[in-house]
């Protein structure tokens, strides 16, 4: 091996190192940073280092309630989009393939048009006059019209919408790679539909469904075109804490705090997840696979 | 023959109209001849696609967002390709480092992305610019860029490249002759799914945006945050068919499952 063989990889490598070095690893160090600066509306940010503005949020009471409301919307929108998504995987799978491909389009293609303008097709149904309000009007459901947009329930409609297609493909690459041969064998042995579903397909596809999970779940998260569109500006979420006190209130240090935590948690919240979840998922349905206890 | 029972397609049917339902309705919406957002409403008209014309501010931002979407896609690739080849072809200190590093703005918040750069591009004079928004893009596109053309990479027997070089060609020569023509599928699929995601990125852009930095999406955000009158929905609707448009020519060279998972078909 020459020399120049050996410089290959970081000659290779060096282009997109330095862009993220640039655009990513510095800016993200910034943030940190700034968190950690005082504010004053005269003087702007000041320079002495401390933690004020972590204990700021943390005896905020607005922030632990946008803080639970980001998590409670993230796990609803999570669990919502498994119980849908994981099925209509396992449908699109079965059908007739004429039928897989435009089936899998019409369910994966939203995902290429814009959140705003997916985020605005449910403000027009979701309002007081939308089409939703009229057919529970016309069908004399007790209480209708209700209100519906500007609540949790709208935001989470909205991000179930954005997030279950990848649920749905991640579901989908996992059930290309599963064997055929497996379903016939437990037909064969007598295994009626669910029974095939929840003993065989599930356990093969569970890779795919907890990735699928974890990514909605951040996503979720993070989100901030959602639940600003269809949240409206009382129904905070730590994302758009963090937009209001960037463009609008003007303290950046404050700002900077907020995406920390907002990261931080989520890092946790993907660690916990691999470490407990995930694993103990996989351990255990290997167990099944071998046929040790259930 | 369908494998699936009555109740499994009842609720593939309530799948499919909850999917479609929010994009049904803005293209509903956008023929009214009506002066305000209702459904249902009298008289079809086309004057709110007409008034696409009279707003110059949206066919700008328009050709704003597509100038973004080419620049920062193209520029991805070039530094997408390189990395992808090392990543694929060599073992070095660091690489496994380096693969989460390029893959990590996938699981970073774009607010938290929009935040670092807007302080970052600040100190330069960056923000509110069209070099600005394309580096910002750059990060957001590059992971998809590199997962299609590393699964390109990775369907590539590397006895092809050997056999070139066994019968004389250099490096380059390899690289530009057998390499980039085969791994020109997972290119383009990268290429298109990077100028899409560009094209749709909104909460980064936010940050970054200014009068004269103002991508279609951040455009439409902030004109619904004013008012939603039915330009929104013509515009929303002229976005929504321009897309399928998109997605039915590209699903004949390039099937979407494909080109959202970067999953080589068995």
């Amino acid at each position: 091996m020459t020399r120049l063989d050996r410089l290959t990889p970081a000659l290779l490598t060096a282009p997109s190192a330095l862009v993220y070095a640039g655009a990513l690893l510095v800016p993200l160090a910034g943030v940190l940073a700034l968190s950690l600066h005082g504010f004053d509306f005269q003087d702007g940010i000041l320079p002495g280092w401390n933690l004020a503005n972590y204990r700021d949020l943390l005896t905020d009471p607005l922030f632990g309630e946008a803080l639970a409301r980001t998590f409670r919307i993230a796990a609803l929108t999570t669990l919502i989009c498994l119980l849908i998504g994981v099925p209509e995987a396992w449908i699109i799978h079965r059908m007739d393939p004429r039928w897989r491909g435009p089936m899998l389009l019409i369910v994966v293609g939203p995902l290429l048009v814009s959140v705003v303008v997916r985020n605005f097709g449910w403000m027009v149904l979701l309002g007081t006059n939308g089409l939703v309000n009229q057919a529970m009007t016309a069908l004399h459901m007790p209480g209708a019209p209700f209100r519906l947009m500007f609540t949790e329930l709208a935001v989470v409609i909205g991000l179930v919408h954005v997030m279950v297609p990848l649920v749905v493909l991640s579901v989908w690459a996992s059930l290309g790679r599963l064997d055929p041969v497996l379903e016939r064998a437990a037909i064969s042995l007598g295994a009626g539909r669910f029974t095939i579903f929840t003993r065989i397909v599930l356990p093969n596809v569970m890779p795919g469904v907890l990735a699928g999970a974890l990514m909605v779940f951040c996503l979720s998260a993070s989100a901030f075109a959602t639940p600003a569109m269809l949240g409206g500006k009382r129904l905070k979420v730590v994302s758009s804490m963090t937009y209001n006190e960037f463009l609008n209130t003007l303290n950046w240090p404050l700002g900077a705090a907020l995406a920390t935590v907002l990261m931080a948690a989520i890092l946790l919240a993907t660690l916990l997840w691999t470490r407990l979840v995930e694993k103990r998922a996989l351990r255990r349905l290997g167990e099944v696979a071998r046929g040790g206890p259930a | 023959m369908s494998r699936n029972g009555p109740l499994a397609l009842a609720f593939h049917a309530l799948f499919l109209a909850f999917i479609l339902a929010p994009l049904l309705v803005v293209i509903a919406v956008s023929f009214t001849g009506q002066g305000y957002l209702a459904l249902p409403f009298e008289g079809l008209s086309l004057r709110w696609w007409r008034a696409i014309g009279e707003n110059p501010r949206f066919l700008e931002s328009f050709w704003y967002s597509v100038r973004l979407g080419v620049t920062a896609a193209t520029l991805s690739a070039l530094i997408a390709v390189p990395a992808a080849l090392a990543i694929a072809r060599w073992r070095f200190p660091g690489r496994g480092t380096l693969v989460a590093i390029l893959a990590s703005p996938l699981m970073i918040p774009h607010v938290v992305l929009g935040v670092a750069l807007l302080r970052f591009f600040s100190g330069f004079g960056l923000s509110g610019s069209f070099a600005g928004l394309v580096a910002a893009h750059i990060i957001v596109i590059t992971p998809y860029m590199l997962r299609l053309v590393g699964a390109g990479l990775s369907g590539l027997d590397p006895r092809i490249e050997r056999a070139a070089e066994s019968l004389g060609a250099d490096r380059f020569t390899v690289f530009r002759r057998v390499t980039l023509p085969l791994i020109a599928p997972g290119l383009a699929g990268g290429w298109i799914l990077a100028f899409v995601t560009s094209f749709d990125e909104l909460t980064v852009s936010l940050f970054l945006a200014s009068p004269a930095a103002n991508p279609l999406p951040v455009q439409l955000f902030n004109y619904i945050d004013q008012m939603t009158d039915p330009l929104v929905a013509s515009v929303s609707a002229a976005l929504i068919l321009v897309t399928a448009l998109v997605l039915l020519v590209l699903d004949r060279f390039y099937p979407i499952d494909r080109l959202l998972t970067g999953e080589r078909r068995a």
